[in-house]
């Protein structure tokens, strides 16, 4: 089966700022893809870009086998998108809001309101319907902006945007709306979503990328990931400060409170003992280690460093 | 009608529909929009009509069609925020994924606008009639005096639409449509022009606002308007050209 969504050398800039620099990517198709990255990685330039929404300076993108430029219509039709930003108005209830969505789709009047219907129970939005959205929940709220990016036949909507579906929920919205993702994945929708929790993509992805400076950074499941980049972690304290300042440059993870920096390692006994001694060749500055399994924030430090922070430019 | 016509068409009504909802769902806005030129006519009408010499026509009378035109410019800041807030928020980003161009966009908070006018305008009409507004229009004046009144609103709607694409923030959008709320002060609108000092009959003369008023002015009185009508409607279809072209230019531009 061809991949739903495959970039090529992707780039974007917005004036002097290079937001992406050749991005590639492959998403299979019915999987749920993470893309991971810090403020200013490039996410929401790259969810703009494959939702035609923003036209690439170079490079290719296919979604669902369509190109995102030359084939513009053929893609629109076979994604949904929903953005950082709310697209339903607040003064207008669920039902209004999902049966305009469905009208600007296409449906006539009718289907339109049936296909809210069904929408609204879908979401679990039924005893919401007739209320006006500005008293929803912002998980709620969510929710309905997603369903009224899938009012199109079911089987039509073969990819969708998720850009940082959960930033700002509490966390039992987010796990409702990571049941939705769940739900959409289970009927063979690919789901494409950016994330700056690592626990979400953990969770809920079968593929992560790890964007930053517009790049990828590292690919794969989360397991792999983990395995590759940062498979466990030596945690060591320092004897004092002196010996926390001389062991900083080595470290991936750094809490100055407690003296304590953190180490990638392998976790063989081999390699713990050569990290020891090249670490500290006296055997003073060391006070005591313990070794863990790396998270996915191991990864995402190691691979992005302490200051992969710069602003992306902000879409109006 | 091709198929691209027939889903803008079906499109452009059904976002009509939403503006039209969104309006009476914020009904703060609508009776404010619709107070406003009701005051300013009873101002005009009570405070400084007594002073304006108007010849054999009432003050009420000569000055309805300005109060209906000023409506217009009132609404154009309501329809500019309107689309500015749809830019900023994620709708925008929604309707292009679903398809939908510019002009459907436009028009559909176009068509609520008018709607809107219209009830200001209808408000204004019978309030004036209220206070002694006795017009001796034959129905084809009114007719054409309220077609001419359309044709201005959709111009001026629809460039309030174009500012409203340009505009960064909502609040700056109202203030872009300032100078449509102001063209009529220099115009016939409320005084005549030869009370106006020199320099300043040029631009009254012939900006689009005058012919509008006077053929109105005179379709209502049942007066002959000479060319004036075709002046008017000349303009309200070169701006409304104008604010098309320019509106799908700018969505272009800023939706990149």
């Amino acid at each position: 089966m061809p991949p739903a969504i495959e970039t090529a050398g992707l780039t974007k800039s917005y004036g002097s700022v290079r937001v992406l620099d050749s991005l590639d990517l492959r998403v299979d198709t019915g999987t749920v893809f993470a893309l991971l990255g810090p403020n200013g990685a490039g996410k929401t330039t790259t969810v703009r870009i494959l939702t035609t929404l923003t036209a690439p300076d170079g490079g290719h993108a296919r979604v669902a086998g369509h190109d995102v430029v030359a084939e513009r219509r053929a893609v629109r039709r076979a994604i949904s998108l929903t953005g950082q930003y709310a697209a339903v108005d607040e003064t207008l209830t669920g039902a209004e809001n999902l049966r305009l969505a469905a009208r600007l789709s296409g449906l006539p009047r009718r289907a339109a309101a049936r296909r809210a219907d069904e929408l609204l129970e879908r979401f679990g939005l039924t005893g919401a319907r007739d209320r006006r959205t500005a008293a929803y929940s912002g998980g709620m709220r969510r929710r309905l902006d997603l369903a009224a990016g899938l009012v199109r036949d079911p089987g039509t909507t073969r990819v969708v945007f998720l850009d940082e579906p959960t930033t700002g929920l509490d966390p039992r919205s987010r796990q409702e709306l990571w049941d939705v993702v769940r739900e959409l994945s289970g009927h063979g929708t690919t789901v494409f979503l950016t994330t700056q929790y690592l626990e979400e993509a953990d969770r809920l992805a079968h593929r992560i990328a790890v964007l930053g400076g517009g790049r990828t950074l590292a690919e794969g499941t989360a397991e792999e990931l983990k395995n590759r980049y940062a498979g466990h972690r030596l945690d060591l304290v320092a004897r004092d400060r002196d010996a926390y300042l001389r062991l900083t440059p080595h470290a991936t993870a750094h809490t100055p409170a407690t003296l304590t920096l953190g180490v990638p390692t392998d976790g063989s006994a081999a390699h713990v003992r050569t990290l020891l001694d090249a670490l500290d060749p006296h055997r003073t500055d060391i006070e005591r280690f313990t070794l863990h399994s790396a998270t996915l924030d191991d990864v995402f430090l190691a691979l992005t460093g302490p200051d992969g922070t710069e602003k992306e430019p902000s879409h109006v | 009608m091709s198929d691209t016509a027939a889903n803008g068409l079906a499109t452009a009504t059904a976002l009509a529909g939403r503006g039209i909802l969104l309006s009476r769902r914020n009904l703060d806005a609508v009776i404010t929009s619709l107070m406003l030129p009701v005051m300013l006519m009873l101002v005009f009408v009570y405070f400084f009509g007594g002073a304006i010499d108007t010849g054999d026509t009432r003050y009420v009378t000569y000055v309805v069609p300005g109060v209906l035109v000023l409506c217009a410019g009132f609404g154009a800041a309501g329809t500019a925020v309107s689309v500015s807030e749809d830019m900023r928020r994620g709708t925008v980003d929604r309707l292009r994924t679903l398809d939908v161009g510019a002009v459907p966009f436009l028009a559909g908070h176009v068509v609520a606008a008018v709607a809107r006018n219209a009830l200001a305008t209808t408000l204004v009409l019978g309030v004036a009639a209220l206070i002694g507004f006795r017009p001796a229009a034959t129905a084809a004046g009114w007719l054409a005096a309220i077609g001419l009144l359309l044709a201005y609103i959709t111009a001026v709607s629809w460039l309030a639409a174009a500012a409203g694409l340009v505009a960064r923030t909502p609040e700056a959008a109202g203030a872009v449509t300032f100078f449509m709320m102001f063209l009529p002060y220099p115009s016939s609108a409320f005084v005549p022009i030869d009370t106006m000092p020199d320099w300043l009959h040029g631009f009254s003369e012939h900006q689009p606002v005058t012919p509008l008023i006077e053929s109105m002015r005179g379709l209502l009185l049942d007066q002959p308007v000479g060319g004036a009508a075709w002046t008017a409607l000349a303009w309200c279809a070169g701006l409304l050209a104008l604010a098309v072209a320019a509106s799908g230019a700018l969505f272009r531009l800023r939706t990149r």
